[in-house]
């Protein structure tokens, strides 16, 4: 496998290494978006994370929802963050969440000033925190310091044939060196559960598995719906998958071989000291996923797609990679890696796995991947039940 | 390695179903086994596109659909070797409401 690949980061104020140095401004809810929106224009370099929730939920509910923005702000891919909601209590508890890390944070409720005044007062901190971040310098980073997630959609039959089994290259790389990887998509292991189960390091783990995935279906399985066109999609359908056991067997093939050693609830983070492969509890919603993964930590992120996927994220790098060549030639301005190769034999896994992985260092040391360079930034939270 | 491009993959040997690797006509087409890189040839019954699954053996209603070597669904009608499989012929045996 040649040299050890020379890669570099930004170490953060508790010791997590990031490989982007964003300065988000963070709306608490939808409500306080049009501000965060406003000081991400007035200082360009910030980047704004709207999204459509926030307000009168509860429960556990609420509970996601917040660990969803805290954990977006403790990322390690992001330097400082600007908190604005509506109301000043539930903004200051998302600041002190995300201030635990040391990490610069400042927070501003719109209540009681408009949004003419917050916007003023948050562009000076903005400013502020965009210089000092500007500062900043990579420092060498190992595969062990950082967490990376996978998870695949507009999947195909060649997903599980090729761009499947080229991330698990990837994934048992990663954690062979010390890394830590995050697998989700709970629903989309159904006819293939068993296989997960039996990769549990041990039984505490397995039943936490089992339990997991047993009340995301159940819940599924209760609506009694007919859910062909939704899982799976009609994107699926129409690349040749035909049911969820089939569709879940590609997922799995891209779990690499190494043991599962700990499930996490959506957004949850993991003990930094108990490195390798997590299970966690999430939608297979490609952007409700993603930005779960990234709130739990994650800094960057795998995408194998057979008919061809979009998604960014607004925070970690989303890279993409096809085994499908026609999705290859005509989506290239989304495909990081085009690995058809593979399954014409023009070179065997272990290659396509080396591949990915230098496309992976470059990706870690900065280049911008596919995502990032079109703009796509989705932040989609996942509701659990309706709001009060 | 570089080998002649294979028409279809199979994930196992034992597998009842194959995947097209290109868009197909129906013929006789040389495949592989991904797993075991077993060579074989395969008749196939109708135009597929890229993707796409035909059967490898006769599958009677019922019985099971296996890729990867694992059961990934049930015939819901006679599917014959050489058949196009999709989901007027395959049903999820998990979720018995899904189907076309």
């Amino acid at each position: 496998m040649g040299s050890k690949p020379r890669l570099m980061g930004y170490r953060r104020e508790n010791g997590a290494m990031g490989i982007r140095n964003h300065v988000i401004i963070l709306p608490l809810d939808d409500l306080s978006n049009a501000a965060a929106e406003a000081v991400a224009k007035v200082i360009p370099g910030t980047l704004a994370l709207p999204h459509a929730f926030g307000r009168l939920q509860f429960g556990e509910d609420l509970e996601l929802t917040f660990n969803t923005l805290i954990g977006t702000g403790v990322n390690a891919n992001v330097a400082a963050v600007v908190v604005i909601g509506i109301e000043p209590k539930w903004t200051q508890r998302v600041a002190d969440g995300i201030a635990k890390t040391g990490k610069p944070v400042a927070a501003f409720s719109i209540e009681g000033k408009g949004d003419l005044q917050v916007i003023q007062e948050a562009s000076r901190v903005a400013a502020m925190f965009l210089q000092d971040a500007s500062g900043l310098e990579r420092e060498a980073a190992e595969m062990g310091d950082m967490i990376m997630s996978i998870k695949c959609g507009e999947s195909d039959t060649t997903s599980g044939l090729g761009s499947c089994p080229t991330t698990s290259q990837a994934v048992d790389r990663w954690v062979a060196a010390g890394g830590t990887v995050f697998f989700g998509e709970t629903s989309e292991l159904t006819g293939g559960e068993h296989l997960i189960a039996d990769r549990c390091i041990d039984d505490a783990c397995r039943n936490l598995f089992q339990l997991t995935y047993d009340n995301y279906i159940k819940v599924i399985e209760a609506t009694g719906a007919n859910l062909l066109g939704s899982q799976p999609t009609q994107g699926n359908i129409a690349g040749g998958l035909t049911t969820i056991e089939e569709k879940a067997l590609g997922n799995i093939a891209k779990t690499g071989s190494v043991p599962v050693v700990g499930v996490l609830k959506p957004a949850e983070a993991p003990d930094p000291k108990k490195k390798g492969l997590y299970f966690m509890d999430s939608s297979s919603a490609a952007a409700e996923c993603v930005t779960l993964m990234a709130a739990g930590g994650a800094v960057i992120h795998l995408f194998p797609t057979g008919q061809g996927n979009v998604i960014g994220n607004p925070i970690i790098p989303v890279l993409k990679l096809t085994a499908n060549i026609k999705t290859a030639n005509s989506m290239t301005e989304h495909i990081d890696l085009d690995v058809s190769g593979l399954l014409r034999y023009e070179y065997d896994l272990t290659k396509a796995g080396d591949m990915m992985m230098d496309v992976i260092n470059q990706t870690v040391n900065g280049r911008l991947c596919k995502a990032e360079v079109m703009g796509h930034r989705e932040f989609t939270f996942t509701k659990l039940y309706i709001s009060a | 390695m570089a080998i002649t491009p294979p028409q279809y993959l199979l994930h196992h040997d034992g597998d009842n179903v194959a995947v097209a690797m290109m868009d197909m006509q129906p013929g006789t087409l040389h495949g592989r086994s991904v797993k075991e890189g077993t060579e074989s040839t395969a008749v196939l019954n109708h135009a597929i596109p890229l993707g796409h699954k035909f059967a490898l053996a006769d599958i009677a209603e019922g019985e099971a659909i296996i890729k990867y070597g694992i059961k990934v669904g049930l015939a819901s009608a006679a599917i014959k070797k050489g058949d196009y499989i999709h989901t007027h012929n395959m049903r999820s045996y998990r979720w018995e409401a899904s189907r076309a």
